[in-house]
This record gives C-alpha cells, sequence and structure tokens, in this order.
C-alpha cells in the first residue's frame, strides 16, 4: 500500500448495515478490487439517479490495513442529498460506485519509515511512529481516527496514543466498542467529553469542549505530538487555534474538516 | 452561483453598488437610493447548470433599465463584480428591455447572504451562474472577456436553450 | 458556507494526477507561500470548487465538473513540488 490516490472506480457490495447511533449508521461493504487501505484515508461514494443525475461524497473510513472490506460510519444530514439514502434506504446487497482509497495527507501508518512529509512536518527526520499521536474527534469525525486506533492496535504498536472526543451524548459515541476496549491497549488512552447529557454518575457536567480541557488532556506541546483533527469547521478551527496558543507547532497538526452538504 | 468562497456579510449600510462606463465616472448607489428607485416584482424560472430548473420563482428588484438609464456608454460588453472577488461576463444587450435586475427579496423574504443578499444580479434567461451574488459593480468593457467561472470552463455566454454549459 | 481542506480533493484530482497532489507542496501565485495541497482551503459547490491559500486567501486552484469532462485552473499556483 501507497500513500497515493488509486484512479479507479470499483462496485462495493454493501455486507452489513446497522444503526450506530441515533442518526448515524454503520456500513460495512466489500469493494471488488479494493487494494487496503491506510488508517485516516477516504472514499468517494457516486450515487447515480435513473435520469443520469449523479452526485459523489467523500466519506472516512474507520477501518485500515489489506482486505477488501471497509467499515464506515455515516451520519445523516437531513437536507442532504446523499447521506439520508445511505443511513435510511441503502440495504445489505445493495452495490454502489466507489473510489479510492484517497488522500495521502491525512493518515497514519503505524511503524513508518520517516514520513514523506517529515520536514514539513516539524518531525526533522525523526520517523513518525517515535512521536506521541494525539487524537481529537467531534462527532462523527472520530471516524478517521477510529480507523488509526485500530491500525494501531492490529500492529502491537508502542506509539503512545491518546484520543480526545467530543460528543453531544453517550448514545452519540461511535464506535463504542472499539473505544471501550483501551483496557487491552494500554498505549492508548480515550478521554471523552459530553457536551449534552453525560452517562449517570459521570464526574464532570455536561458543556463544550474548552481550552482547558484541551490543555489538560493532550499530550503537551513539549512531547512534540503529531495531532490529528477532525470535525466540523467550527470545531477544527477552535481547536486548532487553542493548540496553537498552546505551543503546539502549527506543522504538527492535521486537520479534517467536514462539509455540511452530504 | 457563485457560492464557493467565504460568504461576504455586507451590511445595508455599508453596500453600495455602481455602473462603471467606459469615462471612469461611476454612477453609485447606496442601499436607500436602489430603494428610492422603481422597484419591479418578477415571476420567472431559473436555470441551474446541473441539469435543474425552478419554476416560477418571484423576485423583487430594480431592473438594470432603470439603472442604465442615465448611464452613458457605447461599450457593448459588462462584467460584473462582486463583494467577495468573483466576476461574471454578460453583454449589455441582454441586461437591458426588461431581462436582468438587481434583486434583494426572493419569495417574499430579504435575501440571506447565503443566496446573494443584501443584492443579487438576476439574469433569468442565462444559466444562474451569471446572476451574480453580493453583486457590487457592473463594469463596461469594449469586448467580451471571461469572469471568474468562464475562465475555467464554463461557457462564456450561457444560454440554457443552447445548453451552453461548458466551453 | 464553511470550507474544507485540501485534503478532499484527493478524489478529483486523483483523475488528472498520477501520483497524490494533496500531499505536493505548491507556492502561492499570490504571497508565494509554500504548503502543502492538503492544507489549502476548499469550498465546494456550485458551479465548482474553489482552492484559496491558507496564507493569503488567493484562489490557488478551481475544479469545474460535468458529467464527462473536468477542468482544471492551477493559476494561482507558481510551481508544484513533486517527489520523484
Amino acid at each position: 500500500m501507497s500513500g497515493a490516490s488509486d484512479t479507479a472506480w470499483r462496485v462495493g457490495t454493501v455486507v452489513e448495515a446497522h444503526p450506530e447511533t441515533p442518526s448515524a449508521r454503520r456500513i460495512i461493504i466489500d469493494v471488488d478490487g479494493w487494494p487496503g487501505n491506510i488508517a485516516g484515508q477516504h472514499l468517494d461514494v457516486r450515487l447515480t439517479a435513473p435520469d443520469g443525475y449523479s452526485a459523489t461524497r467523500s466519506y472516512s473510513i474507520a477501518s485500515a490495513g489489506p482486505g477488501s472490506r471497509v467499515d464506515l460510519a455515516v451520519d445523516k444530514l437531513p437536507d442532504g442529498e446523499v447521506s439520508p439514502f445511505l443511513v435510511d434506504d441503502l440495504m445489505v446487497g445493495d452495490m454502489l460506485e466507489i473510489h479510492g482509497p484517497l488522500g495521502g495527507w491525512f493518515v497514519w501508518e503505524p511503524d513508518a519509515a520517516p514520513d514523506a512529509a517529515a520536514e514539513r512536518d516539524g518531525g526533522g527526520s525523526v520517523a513518525a511512529s517515535a512521536r506521541p499521536v494525539q487524537l481529537i474527534g467531534g462527532g462523527s469525525g472520530v471516524v478517521p481516527l477510529v480507523a488509526m486506533i485500530r491500525s494501531h492496535v492490529a500492529a502491537d504498536d508502542s506509539t503512545p496514543f491518546r484520543l480526545l472526543y467530543s460528543v453531544r451524548t453517550p448514545d452519540d459515541v461511535f464506535f463504542s466498542d472499539v473505544l471501550a476496549d483501551d483496557g487491552g491497549m494500554p498505549a492508548l488512552r480515550v478521554d471523552l467529553i459530553y457536551t449534552r447529557r453525560a452517562p449517570d454518575g459521570w464526574p464532570v457536567t455536561p458543556a463544550r469542549i474548552t481550552r482547558e480541557v484541551v490543555e489538560s488532556s493532550v499530550f503537551p506541546a513539549s512531547d512534540n505530538p503529531r495531532v490529528y483533527l477532525c470535525g466540523s469547521t467550527t470545531f477544527v478551527e477552535t481547536v486548532a487555534e487553542w493548540l496553537v496558543d498552546l505551543g503546539h507547532d502549527p506543522r504538527s497538526i492535521r486537520t479534517e474538516r467536514f462539509g455540511g452538504t452530504s | 452561483m457563485l457560492s464557493a468562497g467565504p460568504t461576504p456579510h455586507i451590511d445595508t449600510a455599508e453596500w453600495e453598488f455602481s455602473i462603471v462606463p467606459e469615462s471612469g465616472e461611476p454612477r453609485t448607489w447606496s442601499w436607500e437610493q436602489l430603494m428610492a428607485e422603481k422597484i419591479e416584482e418578477v415571476t420567472t424560472d431559473i436555470h441551474c447548470v446541473t441539469h435543474w430548473t425552478k419554476l416560477g420563482t418571484t423576485w423583487r428588484g430594480v431592473s438594470l433599465d432603470t439603472l442604465f438609464a442615465d448611464v452613458e456608454t457605447s461599450q457593448d460588453y459588462v462584467m460584473a463584480h462582486s463583494y467577495g472577488g468573483y466576476t461574471t461576463n454578460v453583454p449589455l444587450d441582454e441586461l437591458l428591455n426588461g431581462q436582468a435586475w438587481i434583486a434583494f427579496e426572493f419569495d417574499g423574504e430579504p435575501l440571506d447572504p447565503e443566496h446573494g443578499g443584501p443584492a443579487r444580479l438576476i439574469v433569468p434567461h442565462l444559466y444562474f451562474w451569471k446572476s451574480a451574488k453580493w453583486v457590487r459593480s457592473l463594469v463596461m468593457m469594449a469586448d467580451d472577456e471571461p469572469g471568474f467561472w468562464e475562465q475555467s470552463g464554463y461557457h462564456i455566454h450561457g444560454d440554457p436553450w443552447k445548453e451552453e454549459r461548458y466551453w | 458556507m464553511t470550507h474544507l481542506d485540501g485534503n478532499s480533493l484527493a478524489g478529483v484530482l486523483s483523475e488528472l494526477f498520477r501520483f497524490d497532489p494533496t500531499t505536493a507542496s505548491a507556492r502561492c501565485a499570490g504571497c508565494g507561500a509554500i504548503d502543502v495541497l492538503a492544507r489549502a482551503m476548499v469550498w465546494e459547490g456550485t458551479p465548482g470548487t474553489v482552492v484559496r491559500c491558507a496564507s493569503c486567501d488567493n484562489v490557488l486552484a478551481t475544479i469545474v465538473e460535468s458529467d464527462d469532462k473536468l477542468w482544471l485552473n492551477f493559476s494561482g499556483i507558481t510551481a508544484v513540488e513533486v517527489r520523484r
């Protein structure tokens, strides 16, 4: 596998689909000829109506590694053209046009050779894996970060990993199965921030993420972490600004904003 | 629709609109001055380049016939400039004779910034990307020159009946 | 309307390039900033996609897509660095 993009449109068959949260659905697709993917990459899904009108949307992949199955978690945007179909109407056995894997930037690989973009990344010649990894996700923005966690676990990688995850309520947690498992993952720490409603007995009152929470939860700038930040534009911009304020090198922060039109 | 960029938010107190003929001396309207012009209600179909047509949309605005009444020009082409920097080109004779308006209301509501407010050009007989959102000036040109999207793949004229979508 | 990151261009640009151009560095013709395309600001929509420099807001590139064609305007970029 390389970070290079792949140009072919492929046919994917839905092999599993079930509710992930009240507004989102987990969809597992077996893609004919899929070459495997690196954690953090995305794919494009193209839907074509009977009159020929087609709409293409990008979705982050929650899985990583070889194999032809990709794991998606799609959040329904009520005015969207594509996501309501994927969440409400798509059935097991349906076929979709899939383009990917795509993107060589917002990616993490275990045991990485010195990163292709390392010099521009504030990392000098240090291998990417030698630096701790701070994942920060808002809502469905956790999806590509889940792929990185899975990749980290699958490789039994020793890089210190932390995830700071902001969600509205306990029901809105994506991939709670993967995240709940951190007892078996000594090199991973998960910090959850509930913004609207917390589980019973949760020590902190639900509130929006703050600079203080970021400061106390993420690896300090002195540890020179690589930061992957994914969520809505507002979330990404707010948190990125705090990180830079807290001394993180902007070149060490990689971002992925979610659009609002899917 | 010129929507690909940050949405400009222009207060009507700051807003102004100009027509700039070859003399270089603009004819300029403040928001109050535009509102004092003859306002027309227009019901028309609009044609988006991505295959859809919206029938019977209702707009309120000032006809370009009214706005060009005191403008002296012998040039035949117009470049529409928007707040936010986008441009689109239209021949002058396709803006006059009841073919184009500076519109500030859509279906009875003030135009919000996402839809080109406070005011946008509407040229309903051309594809809708020619109906420049957030219009700020019309600059006369001796020759037709492509605007922002027309330089980048879209048709220089954009007539839906001839399906003039792309180069 | 909110913008996306240059990362999101990987799909459409894979139709034009044999490599992933989102990890390539480009120089802005407006301010001279050199950065990877993945860090640029991207607005998707009709009539097309606009890519702006994250440092100065200059339009780096536009992409127009029809059903069977693609137009790329890179006039806001003076040069792109590609790894061999």
